[in-house]
């Protein structure tokens, strides 16, 4: 008793011969179907190559086109002949001219032998497919394809919504119920003459063949019939890229081949030599292993997964998507500070003192950006030069983002800074935006800078502001940001502080003990009284009494004002 | 009316690019073969084409590193060398050789000479379109040959494979190094930058420009925007009626710019390594400052070749150092793009 292969070839011959002749050579007969387009010369060289094996045969030729009839014809012919000149054959196990065998012929016919009436072939229904391609599952089995899929696509699809829309089904043969599977089975004598022998074939193939892609279906679908034992999953190794096209193995997967313990595995490319030299080496049959291609699969779901969503906040040259198709406009959570380090002293100190993040100054600071620790550069050698972060402010941010990856990024803001990147930050869940409005006159306040100066430079910074603030109040805002004005802000300035420390670190328990050191406010009143004397009006900073200080008032109770 | 001015539009890169290829066949006799073997191209063949001038020390490892990722043959137009890079070319038995005494400003910085060469031997052949002193890597470079990721790249129906420049450097001012010729050159230059490149989409030619690296944030601080263009497209299955349009930044029809995902997804890419900075790069920019062929206007880039006149030291404690592709997949410069 032996296992036999029908093998499926249209390239790559010289391969298909090397491992036909290994199995061969190892007893396991082979029956060859080429396509019939290959020519003549091709044909008949790969006949004398392997004219030494008396086991191993060509079968009658189909011109295979993917996903029509004449595959399933090609099958069923090597099959016939594989079951009338090999009677010692009990299984037989479609392959193709790219398979390779993962391992010696004895242990799969040892693993054969184990499961005699068993049929391992991949049939689930229709309903429980994931992998259809193009979004058409059931509708392969009642509707027609008389166009091909690969050369006229528009005709294919113009044809199926037509279809659909008339409502035509086609009737499915009675008994059939409609299974879909890897089209690389390994079935049992039994089941195999069962399906060839049906006296309703006739039915069958007329229905399958126009069915589309029927070698998916067509065995998946009958074994179900006849079959006494399924076990639906397939003997190859073969893994699909997001396109639904078969991965391909190369000379570094050898290692990953070896550990999935599978028998065979296609599609290897003709040209991995080491492949092929180490797995069609002798090799002693020892291993009595399950084959287990679930080991590999998380490294190709990963593969997949790399390919259709990429990395998320990360812009390069060939990932660089359109608005609002980021997927993660940026790569980390990050924190935005606006007007605290007007109003506190060392505020980016203290911060890092209770964070563990990155703290950075005014990184769109209009002289410099301020990386953390006045260093003059940032990690992947990022330029503090404000010309060079103007150039491209969001690029500029996103790679800040990126680079400091594994590590909070948490920076500055004021309307002082290039402003470019509101929009950006206000619609990026990554971003926590706190903002004590009005805050940015506290350094006026104390500039020695002639009235008229400050009145005007107050009204500049005061429009700026107006207009962050009402992009952060906007309907499209995805961050999550806070807005105090001043006044209320310094009222109670611990309880908003703790807030936001507790959403940057979670886990981190730790009650605030120590306040940042306020910058003394003596007299702010008056400055806006002053300013409202010169006809400027200060809107942002809330209710400043004139006379007095507003932190000798009894403390109220602040709420901060969250937005989303 | 936007639906007509995209219609004008393209007519209109579609006379440029009929304009560039006419130039081209226009001015194929300015030049002559010393060496032409084109006869064995056969039909899977990857080819690599290159203007050179003067590139002796680096040419032995050029040839070396892209015949070991298995280009097959070589078309180079020699632009007037006086070092010996010509006899070193004739003699290869894979390389056919042009030369021409023209000017390389006055031929699109040597594009007229390559387009007409593509024209005539580049049709449907995977074309490698470099400089002599860049490098194409790619993810599994050291292991997978240059076919296996064309096969690849057929079969997912992708013609056009970018890989942006990434410039190196040796730790310490530039010429304080030694190099022989015939070294690899990325034993001594091992340096770059990882994350400071701004990447902007060019309306008009659909390509993306990118701009960063150790020479914007050495020479171009204050003008960004004539800081050296990174984007490459340096790998593509060829059609003669197609055309480079500024270097191998962009090509005509436009369509072939797009080889970035736009969706979030991440396309395939590699990387160019940019050997520039070997020692004498520093004599190279004296004479190049003086021979004004540089892209664009020359006067703008005169404080550019002082500055490398000066030798500089790029190197910082931020620089990455050379490891292998896997690193540089990881901090996203290049992505295998499903290619497992």
């Amino acid at each position: 008793m032996t296992v036999g292969f029908i093998m499926m070839c249209h390239t790559a011959f010289d391969r298909a011969a090397q491992v036909a002749r290994y199995w061969g050579a190892h007893g396991a007969p082979v029956v060859i179907h080429v396509d019939a387009r290959v020519s003549r010369h091709d044909y008949m060289a790969l006949g004398r190559q392997l004219a030494d094996l008396d086991n191993v045969s060509f079968s009658k030729r189909f011109k295979c086109e993917w996903g029509t009839w004449s595959l399933v014809a090609a099958a069923q012919a090597g099959a016939e002949q594989m079951l009338r000149q090999h009677p010692d054959v009990n299984h037989v196990f479609l392959a193709s001219g790219s398979c390779l065998p993962l391992r010696p012929v004895a242990e799969l016919n040892d693993y054969l032998a184990a499961h005699p009436q068993t049929d391992f072939i991949e049939s689930v229904t229709t309903a429980e497919v994931g992998w259809t391609v193009g979004g058409i599952d059931m509708e392969r089995f009642t509707l027609r394809f008389p166009f091909s899929w690969k050369k006229r696509r528009r005709l294919f699809d113009k044809y199926v919504a037509l279809q659909r829309r008339l409502g035509v089904k086609r009737r499915i043969p009675g008994g059939i119920v409609p299974h879909l599977g890897s089209q690389w089975w390994c079935l049992s004598r039994a089941t195999l003459s069962a399906i060839l022998q049906d006296p309703d074939r006739a039915t069958y193939d007329r229905y399958f063949s126009r069915v589309w892609i029927p070698d998916e279906s067509y065995f998946q679908s009958l074994a179900r019939l006849h079959s006494t034992q399924i076990e639906s999953r397939s003997l190859t190794l073969s893994k699909f890229d997001y396109q639904g096209k078969p991965h391909i193995f190369y000379d570094d997967h050898l290692q990953l081949l070896r550990r999935s313990d599978c028998f065979v595995a296609r599609k290897i490319w003709p040209k991995a030599d080491k492949l092929y030299t180490n797995f069609l080496a002798e090799r002693p049959a020892e291993s009595v292993a399950e084959p287990n291609p679930s080991k590999i699969d998380r490294l190709f779901s990963k593969a997949v997964e790399r390919r259709t969503k990429g990395r998320p906040g990360l812009y390069m040259q060939s990932r660089f998507p359109r608005q609002d198709h980021e997927n993660g406009k940026t790569s980390a959570h990050y924190s935005i500070f606006q007007g605290f380090s007007d109003l506190f002293e060392n505020f980016e100190g203290w911060l890092a003192k209770y964070v563990g993040a990155r703290v950075h100054g005014h990184l769109f600071g209009p002289a410099r950006a301020e990386f953390a620790g006045g260093a003059a550069m940032f990690n992947g050698c990022m330029s503090d030069s404000a010309t060079l972060r103007d150039y491209n402010p969001r690029g500029f941010l996103t790679n800040l983002i990126w680079n400091g990856r594994g590590e909070r990024q948490c920076f500055m803001f004021s309307p002082r800074d290039t402003q470019d990147i509101n929009w950006f930050t206000a619609t990026d869940p990554n971003a926590q935006i706190s903002v004590i409005s009005g805050a940015w006159a506290v350094p006026l306040f104390h500039s020695n800078r002639d009235f008229a100066d400050i009145r005007r430079e107050a009204a500049r910074l005061q429009q700026i502001e107006i207009d962050h603030l009402n992009i952060l109040r906007s309907m499209y805002v995805k961050a999550r940001v806070r807005i105090w004005n001043m006044a209320d802000f310094i009222e109670n300035p611990m309880e908003p502080l703790q807030t936001i420390i507790d959403e940057i670190s979670p886990r981190a328990t730790r009650r605030l003990t120590e306040a940042p050191q306020m910058v003394d406010l003596t007299g702010f009143g008056q400055f806006l009284q002053n300013l409202r004397n010169q006809g400027m009006q200060p809107r942002l900073m809330g209710d400043f009494p004139v006379h007095g200080d507003l932190l000798t008032q009894p403390p109220r109770r602040g709420r901060p004002y969250l937005v989303k | 009316m936007a639906r007509l001015a995209q219609l004008w539009q393209a007519y209109r890169w579609r006379i440029r690019r009929r304009y560039l290829l006419a130039r081209a066949i226009r001015r194929r006799h300015r030049l002559t073969a010393v060496a032409n073997r084109t006869g064995g191209i056969a039909r899977n063949d990857i080819l690599l084409f290159a203007t050179i001038r003067n590139e002796a020390t680096r040419l032995e490892h050029f040839l070396a590193h892209y015949r070991a990722l298995g280009v097959n043959r070589f078309l180079i137009v020699d632009n007037d060398s006086t070092d010996g890079s010509r006899d070193l070319l004739a003699d290869q038995p894979d390389v056919s050789l042009w030369r021409t005494d023209s000017s390389y400003r006055l031929h699109r910085f040597g594009l007229d000479w390559v387009t007409w060469l593509m024209i005539r031997y580049a049709h449907n052949h995977w074309c490698v379109t470099v400089d002599a002193d860049e490098l194409l890597i790619y993810p599994h470079h050291d292991t997978r040959p240059l076919p296996a990721l064309t096969d690849w790249l057929d079969r997912q129906g992708q013609r056009v494979y970018p890989a942006m420049m990434l410039e190196l450097y040796p730790k310490g001012p530039v010429q304080a190094q030694h190099y022989t010729p015939g070294d690899d050159p990325t034993a001594l230059l091992r340096w770059f930058d990882a994350g400071n490149y701004s990447l902007i989409r060019q309306e008009k030619t659909r390509a993306l420009w990118i701009q960063g690296g150790p020479r914007a944030r050495m020479f171009f601080a204050d003008r960004p925007r004539h800081a050296p263009t990174l984007t490459k497209i340096p790998l593509v299955r060829w059609n003669r009626r197609w055309v480079y349009l500024n270097s191998t930044h962009s090509i005509l029809p436009r369509y072939l710019n797009e080889c970035y995902d736009q969706t979030g997804a991440e396309a395939p890419s590699g990387l160019l390594l940019h050997t520039k900075f070997l020692p004498q790069v520093v004599d190279k920019a004296a004479e190049e400052k003086r021979r004004r062929e540089h892209f664009g206007t020359p006067e703008l880039f005169d404080s550019y070749y002082d500055s490398l006149i000066g030798s500089p030291d790029f190197w910082t404690p931020y620089s990455q150092e050379l490891t292998g592709w896997r690193r540089l997949e990881s901090l996203g410069l290049m992505s295998r793009g499903g290619w497992l």
